[in-house]
């Protein structure tokens, strides 16, 4: 990581707050994720995950609370955000009755990709389905609609990647490509956070590791500082004692 | 704006021209009621000229009502809702985009429908096919504007399938009536001021109802 990239953060969330009538989503998150940064968040299942991704995805608005994004405020310059966010999420965002080129075609046109053509051949190529491009996607394995996912995702060059449990319902094998994927993204330095309930992949994938537990962040430091064959304990009693805090 | 709006509806077309679920249940559904009102009122009697744009517009309301309840459960079931409100494109663009693709399907079954309704009941359209046609597209605009609008609510309830009928048959009463009025004057061969007369109240509706989705499609969506 070059040190002007680590000056920059990517996100910055300043006592973000979500709360579902009397329950509390988010309560005052403080998180950074600096540019060229792998975060790694993790936490059980309410913990809200989902809703912190949602939110700094730009689909659902926070209670309270700031969220600057490369820069731009979440509640000003959500258009000029989704500009630059990729997403994966449980579900693929593909259309089954389209081929996996329309799909790509159609996500292109909607984000304005300049050489659509070539970057959605390269990117097919890239996650191996260059021989499937004119298969419409009812056709495709999990796996194989998960890597169009990424395709689809990494289709405007986001400068942040943000992903929602993307290992749920891939095999072992489409999770060890998954795995080779995200790896070749950290290593091209690009931003990302990842929540998960994978604790051993997310661990080794990332420079940063956080938890989150009903809400809160209770844990949040450097993956060179932590040790990762007693992170999995380390995990089950934060979450044991937070969840006794009720 | 209107390169996105394309770009969803062109989408939506091609989507729909290899599932073909929306055209056709609402072509099916047409036909059948068609074909029981054919028993109901056998060709020739006297009720028949009273009743036809009763249930001409019966037909096209319930039809419509059927297709529209696609219109989001497709992108809600696949996720693919979400990947529409991550692009850098307004809410509204959703919407319209919606909308057209929603207009375009009924006004396209609808076009099938008539002649086979007019052979079912012996009527002449086409005399008056020219207003017919405008009154159908006024009125057909306000079931579309209102059902995409509330296809968007109901997709996110349970009920979903039973919500878009209860929400939208007491809204577009002033369209049914406008609907009814205008063809029944067309059929009996009434004056365009007549006919002009009750579309105008067809015509208020829509541009009401548009300004108000047009207003409130982003909070519909969004949670």
């Amino acid at each position: 990581m070059t040190p002007n990239v680590e000056r920059c953060a990517a996100v910055s969330t300043h006592r973000l707050s979500k709360t579902f009538g009397a329950q509390y989503a988010l309560r005052n998150v403080d998180l950074e994720v600096q540019a060229g940064e792998f975060v790694a968040i993790f936490g059980p299942n309410g913990a809200g995950k989902t809703t912190l991704i949602r939110i700094l995805s730009t689909l659902t608005k926070a209670t309270s609370g700031e969220v600057v994004i490369e820069g731009h405020p979440l509640n000003k310059d959500s258009g000029k955000i989704r500009c630059k966010i990729g997403v994966i999420g449980h579900q693929t965002f593909l259309y089954e009755n389209l081929t996996a080129e329309e799909n790509l075609k159609f996500y292109a046109r909607l984000y304005r990709v300049k050489k659509a053509n070539d970057r959605i051949t390269q990117l097919l190529r890239d996650v191996g389905l260059e021989t499937r491009r004119k298969d419409q996607v009812r056709t495709f394995s999990r796996g194989m609609q998960q890597r169009l996912s990424i395709a689809r995702s990494l289709l405007h060059d986001p400068s942040l990647l943000l992903l929602d449990e993307p290992y749920t319902g891939l095999d072992q094998h489409a999770s060890k490509m998954l795995t080779s994927w995200l790896t070749r993204l950290r290593e091209r330095r690009q931003t990302t956070l990842m929540v998960t309930h994978d604790l051993e992949r997310g661990v080794d994938l990332a420079d940063r590791i956080a938890i989150l537990v009903r809400g809160k962040v209770v844990f949040n430091d450097l993956r060179a500082n932590v040790d990762r064959s007693a992170f999995r304990q380390v995990y089950y009693d934060l979450v044991e004692k937070h969840n006794r805090q009720r | 704006m209107i390169h996105s709006i394309f770009t969803i509806a062109a989408k939506d077309f091609v989507s729909e021209l290899r599932g073909k679920e929306m055209v056709l249940s609402m072509l099916v559904f047409s036909l059948m009621v068609a074909v029981v009102f054919n028993f109901a009122l056998p060709p020739g009697s006297d009720a028949i000229e009273e009743a036809a744009p009763g249930i001409l517009w019966m037909i096209f309301i319930f039809a419509s009502v059927l297709g529209m309840n696609r219109t989001f459960v497709y992108e809600v079931d696949k996720g693919c809702l979400q990947g529409l409100m991550l692009a850098p494109v307004d809410r509204v663009v959703i919407y319209i985009s919606k909308l057209l693709v929603n207009f375009s399907f009924i006004f396209l079954v609808e076009l099938m429908v008539l002649p086979l309704f007019s052979i079912f009941f012996k009527l002449d359209f086409a005399t008056g096919i020219w207003p017919l046609l405008f009154v159908l597209f006024i009125n057909t605009l306000g079931l579309a504007i209102v059902g995409t609008l509330f296809s968007a609510i109901s997709v996110n309830t349970k009920t979903r399938e039973v919500m878009l009928p209860i929400l939208q048959f007491p809204v577009t009463v002033p369209i049914i009536m406008s609907a009814v009025e205008a063809t029944s004057a067309v059929l009996q061969g009434q004056e365009w001021s007549v006919i002009w007369g009750w579309s105008k109240i067809g015509i208020v509706f829509d541009v009401v109802f548009f300004v108000v989705a047009f207003h409130t499609f982003e909070f519909v969506i969004e949670e």
